[in-house]
């Protein structure tokens, strides 16, 4: 199981793919889909690596996105 | 789409931890897609968590611009003063009440144009100011019209032709100044400047981070310097870190290395000493502490 999850709120995106292309572990790509401003936002395409390093959160300009650690 | 998407399990208590440093009720915000100024706010949450500050005892001002916006956006005590005056207002404000951890947010044409004067002197005297410089090269808000840092060669709404101005190399100014700190950084740099923000809320004395930033919608497109994600790319690329690099030789080009690193790092007494140790000299017992009391709305000040 991952040890992270990465919450995204769509609707705020701007579609810069900051938190794509920085995620180290390539959790995440741009959707083909587009949210009400027509921005593309981005999915998880692999959840299972995502560390919740919030390197994601740290980049996104348009305070998005986050990442954060299971408690365990 | 829902307003949270995701494949994951998320608890439900789980939060952006910038959002609290925010007015939530003002996003979105005004900055365009792929504008760094937001990831610069970012490292600057991360900043003051991790340095633990009083944020009662923390306040933010900015002169005019879009990364004077940032006063308006910080969820704590905060002035979005006219355009290049940020420093002057910071001053009285300390000066007022030097409990305050003052920081100064704002734009290379605010700081450095306008406001360039007010950047020296403070720098000289040591006053005691954290001053974030979003360099995005060009006055943006505007409408992209040249600024002092434009880098020769780039074109403007104000030289079509290219810029054949010598610009500012700013943590040379700073240092030449009198700063007691000195860093640069790009918006790539999350950590590293998040670090040095954090850095500058110990240290005491006019502190001074520039953070290189895209303006995909004024510079890097005039320039076809591509998106704010090239931009991005591009500080990755160019930037070599060089940790006490002599600031002369730090100059910016339009599209050469960036050295970024903090390269000042010195302890000078600050105004607020200086001033006492006037005053101690000269008056000696005669000389009392000024009473501080600016917890209430009266404000008793008897320097
Ligand atoms: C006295 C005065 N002169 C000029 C202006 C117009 N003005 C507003 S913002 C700005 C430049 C902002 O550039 P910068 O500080 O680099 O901020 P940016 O928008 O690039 O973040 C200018 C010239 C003004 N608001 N007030
Ligand atoms: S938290 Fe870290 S690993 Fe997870 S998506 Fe964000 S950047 Fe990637
Ligand atoms: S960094 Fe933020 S604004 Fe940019 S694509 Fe990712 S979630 Fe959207
Ligand atoms: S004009 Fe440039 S600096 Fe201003 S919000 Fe847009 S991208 Fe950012
Ligand atoms: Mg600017």
């Amino acid at each position: 199981m991952a040890k992270g999850y990465v919450a995204i709120t769509v609707e705020r995106c701007k579609g810069c793919a900051f938190c794509v292309e920085f995620c180290p572990t390539k959790v995440l790509a741009l959707s083909s889909a587009f949210n009400s401003k027509g921005y593309h936002p981005p999915n998880v395409v692999a959840p299972e690596k995502c560390s919740g390093c919030d390197l994601c959160g740290m980049y996104c300009p348009d305070f998005a996105i986050f990442g954060a650690r299971y408690a365990r | 789409m829902s307003e949270m998407e995701c494949v994951m399990e998320i608890p439900e208590d789980a939060f952006n931890p910038v959002e609290p440093f925010l007015r939530m009720d003002r996003m979105p915000h005004i900055w365009c897609a792929g504008c760094g100024i937001g990831t610069t706010v970012n490292c600057f949450v991360r900043a003051l968590l991790n340095s633990k500050a009083d944020l009662d005892k923390v306040a933010i001002v900015s002169g005019i611009g879009c990364t004077g916006r940032v006063a308006g956006y910080a969820q704590m005590d905060s002035f979005h003063t006219t355009h290049g005056r940020a420093i002057p207002f910071a001053t009285g404000l300390k000066l007022a009440n030097p409990e305050l951890q003052v920081v100064v947010y704002s734009g290379d044409g605010d700081l450095f144009a306008i406001g360039g004067n007010h950047f020296i002197h403070a720098a000289r005297r040591n006053m005691d100011l954290k001053v974030i410089c979003v360099n995005n090269m060009i006055y943006a808000m505007t409408g992209g019209q040249s600024a002092p840092t434009t880098p020769g060669h780039a074109t403007t709404s104000t030289a079509p032709y290219g810029v054949f101005e010598p610009a500012f190399n700013l943590v040379s100014l700073a240092e030449a100044a009198g700063a007691s700190y000195v860093a640069r950084w790009t918006t790539y740099h999350v950590m590293q400047l998040a670090r040095s923000m954090e850095e500058i809320f110990k240290k005491k004395g006019f502190c001074f981070i520039e953070v290189l930033s895209p303006c995909p919608t004024l510079y890097q497109r005039r320039n076809k310097m591509g998106d704010g994600l090239e931009a991005m790319k591009y500080y990755k690329k160019a930037s070599k870190i060089r940790h006490g690099a002599p600031t002369s030789e730090c100059a910016l080009t339009k599209d050469g290395e960036i050295v970024v690193g903090k390269f000042v790092d010195r302890d000078r007494p600050d105004y607020l000493e200086l001033l006492r140790s006037q005053m101690v000299e000269s008056l000696g017992e005669r000389y009392a502490e000024p009473e501080m009391a600016c917890e209430d709305a009266e404000v008793t000040c008897s320097l």
